[in-house]
């Protein structure tokens, strides 16, 4: 049987050799498809064509079912993410405690719905399922950093500060 | 490894604790964090090294009232101190020997007095970082007392005896799932531990694997023996970074202390794990659509026959047990199935953790017997509504359960009552409501998450609930009619009876245990164009002059 050579680095980006360290650690095994994505997520920010037909060459998955699998999952992203992230958790807690309150000074004042980035690509607006945090509802993540009993104040505060970085 | 050995490290471990005069717990888990523990304990560190005492500080797993944080418990006294800041580090440190700082004092004794821990009765008392701090508490031997002095079929029997059921939900019984992958014929078995956590407003899973991972690798670990598995993964939610970490440092520690790899305690007995990562799929809590999602596909469910147990991860039989139902595992192993069996009701044994949220005044985790009385658990664990507020209802079992209502707290806590008043006992999420929800909101809500939630497999579940969605936005926005109200109470039950897998089967439930107990609610927005809560935007009707 002939052995399977892996498609070249797409660049000489040093990010691709984390990539492929991870699908190289499987053995180029399909089932690593998903935490290969995670990896080029992790790393690029987000996934991009490129990197989803690298991928998919890479691990001899069907083109159709990598871009399944990325659209599928919500942790997966198509679009690049802001300089900065906002993330209103959705969890059940923070609906009861009135996170749709945060939602909505956000986007007002960020001109943009969830999950949309700002035109100049500063701050992105998201909502999470639930980070788990729900004792301190609502919750608001800043950058990844988990702000409790968040109010509409402290959110317009934050993008205040980024906005004029 | 051998017993022996076990026990020479835990004494190892006393000795070098015993050499501090004192010790400090901080705890680290996210709320407490979010509050600033971090600085907290780098505080203490300084304050203890400047006072000359010898004082170790630990940084340990989630102590329980998150309200309450961020918290510090000195050991020897088992002083417990809330809502402590940095500036207040000295003040503790110099108190040590002392009498405890009052006005620091945690004031919830009720609250811990009607708990009962046995999952996380490491929590808030060791390093989760640190093997060592989890072998010196009985860890790691069950796993030993499993391999060297029982059976695979005597550890099955002891679970069985033990009467523990699924903790994720469900509520199968943990003995018979384990014999029916351990007669599964095939020399290659796998078990999982299903981290997915996708109930919103559950986290209890997440602070069992940050704060004792061990407990979990070592459930697993006696799993495999029992079942005759050597390879388990553990999926776990992306959404939870530190879990993450804190296995993969648990995995190696144990793997060094030869707690995994081949011949475990020099027994012919190999077992070793992967961390597997969700992606964000509320589905793939189902088991079979976590079986898709480990392989590297969508999480889309099959239909059961076959059941994992017998046909799953690769085809090969696979046990997948909960976070929690694992945490049960090792003190059922070393304290035997009737001492289990002792604690709780009459078909639900022992405890269970339950996340406490929403509008209650002490919010966090909290373990107790089962059969405990729902009305303890709000009003006395849970300290009641605060604000003035009065208590409409408490929500159990996320998206797959229903809203209790406040005639109906006076019923113990068990998977047969819960499922009774149209609930389910869920992976524990545990959600207080007052007067200030709207319940017709409330089932909307969870409507929404399971109509994007669901996979698309099948049409009763990807259809229905959009169309369900549909009919509770008009009732909402004050445009339902009586006719809206049948339909959806139609398609509650096409859906519940019509569904694939177990999202869709139960997605209606919110909806039903609302309509069942606040009917006048939904009524009310239909024939009144009111919404009672305030919550719901409706216009105001245009007045019609006769």
């Amino acid at each position: 049987m002939p052995t399977f050579t892996p498609p070249p680095l797409p660049s000489d980006d040093k990010r691709w050799k984390i990539v492929n360290g991870t699908m190289r650690k499987s053995g180029f095994a399909r089932y690593a498809l998903i935490e290969t994505l995670h990896t080029v997520q992790s790393s690029f920010g987000y996934l991009d064509d490129e990197a989803i037909r690298f991928v998919a060459r890479s691990l001899r998955v069907p083109l159709s079912q990598a871009y399944g699998v990325v659209t599928f999952y919500h942790y997966f992203s198509l679009k690049p993410p802001g300089k900065h992230t906002i993330t209103v958790c959705a969890g059940t807690a923070c609906y009861i405690k009135g996170a749709d309150k945060l939602v909505a000074a956000a986007e007002k004042r960020l001109g943009v719905k969830q999950g949309q980035t700002t035109k100049d690509g500063q701050i992105s607006l998201m909502t999470a399922r639930c980070v788990g945090a729900c004792s301190r509802a609502p919750v608001v993540l800043c950058d990844g950093n988990v702000a409790g009993e968040a109010t509409a104040e402290q959110v317009l505060e934050q993008l205040e500060r980024w906005a004029v970085e | 490894m051998t017993i022996e050995e076990l026990e020479q490290i835990a004494e190892s471990v006393r000795l070098e604790n015993a050499k501090f005069d004192f010790e400090v717990n901080v705890c680290m888990d996210l709320a407490c964090a979010s509050q600033g523990a971090d600085k907290l304990r780098e505080a203490l560190v300084q304050a203890a090294a400047a006072s000359g005492k010898s004082i170790l500080v630990r940084k340990t797993g989630c102590m329980g009232p998150c309200s309450a944080g961020p918290l510090v418990k000195v050991d020897e006294d088992d002083t417990l101190y809330s809502h402590v800041k940095a500036e207040n580090a000295e003040a503790i440190v110099s108190s040590l020997g002392g009498t405890p700082v009052p006005e620091l004092q945690c004031e919830l004794n009720e609250h811990f007095d009607k708990q009962v821990r046995v999952v996380l009765e490491n929590a808030g008392h060791i390093d989760p970082e640190k093997i060592d701090d989890y072998i010196s508490r009985d860890g790691y031997k069950a796993l030993m007392i499993a391999l060297i002095e029982m059976t695979p079929n005597g550890v099955i029997h002891r679970i069985t005896e033990s009467g523990l059921r699924g903790r994720g939900g469900g509520g199968y019984p943990t003995g018979l799932k384990w014999s029916t992958v351990a007669k599964a014929g095939g020399d290659l078995k796998y078990v999982v531990c299903n981290g997915d956590e996708g109930d919103p407003g559950a986290f209890m899973d997440r602070s069992v694997m940050e704060g004792d991972p061990h407990r979990v690798i070592e459930g697993m670990a006696i799993a495999a023996y029992a079942v005759g598995a050597s390879k388990g993964f553990i999926y776990v939610r992306a959404e939870y970074p530190v879990a993450v970490a804190r296995l993969t440092t648990a995995l190696r520690e144990a793997r060094r202390r030869g707690l995994l790899g081949n011949n475990i305690g020099g027994t012919t007995f190999n077992f070793d794990v992967e961390i597997r990562l969700g992606a964000g799929a509320f589905v793939c809590g189902e088991e079979t659509a976590l079986i898709a999602s480990i392989e590297g596909r969508r999480g889309t469910p099959k239909p059961r026959p076959p059941y994992p147990a017998v046909s799953g991860l690769w085809g090969k039989p696979t046990l997948i047990n909960n976070v929690e139902t694992y945490a049960n595992i090792a003190p059922i192993v070393r304290n035997g199935g009737k001492w289990f069996a002792d604690m709780g009701s009459e078909r639900s044994k022992g405890t269970k953790v339950f996340a406490l949220t929403g509008k209650i005044a002490n919010t966090g985790l909290v373990e107790v017997p089962m059969g405990i009385k729902l009305r303890e658990i709000i009003e006395v664990i849970g300290g009641g509504v605060p604000g003035g507020h009065t208590f409409k209802a408490v929500q159990t079992g996320g998206p797959s359960g229903g809203c209790i209502p406040a005639d109906m707290l006076d019923i113990g806590v068990s998977y047969d009552a819960l499922l009774k008043v149209g609930s389910i006992m869920g992976s524990g999420g545990m959600i207080v409501m007052d007067d200030t929800s709207c319940m017709v909101n409330v089932a909307k809500f969870f409507i929404e998450f399971c109509m994007t939630e669901s996979c698309g497999k099948c049409i009763p579940c990807r259809a229905g609930t959009a169309q369900m969605h549909t009919l509770l936005t008009r009732i909402c926005e004050g445009v339902g009619t009586m006719e809206d109200l049948e339909l959806l109470e139609d398609l509650c039950s096409t859906v519940k009876e019509t569904s694939l897998c177990g999202l869709g089967q139960t997605a209606p439930n919110p909806v039903l245990s609302t309509l069942k107990y606040f009917r006048e609610e939904y009524m009310e927005h239909i024939q009144h164009k009111r919404c009672p809560a305030g919550v719901c935007k409706i216009e105001a009707p245009v007045e019609v002059l006769a």
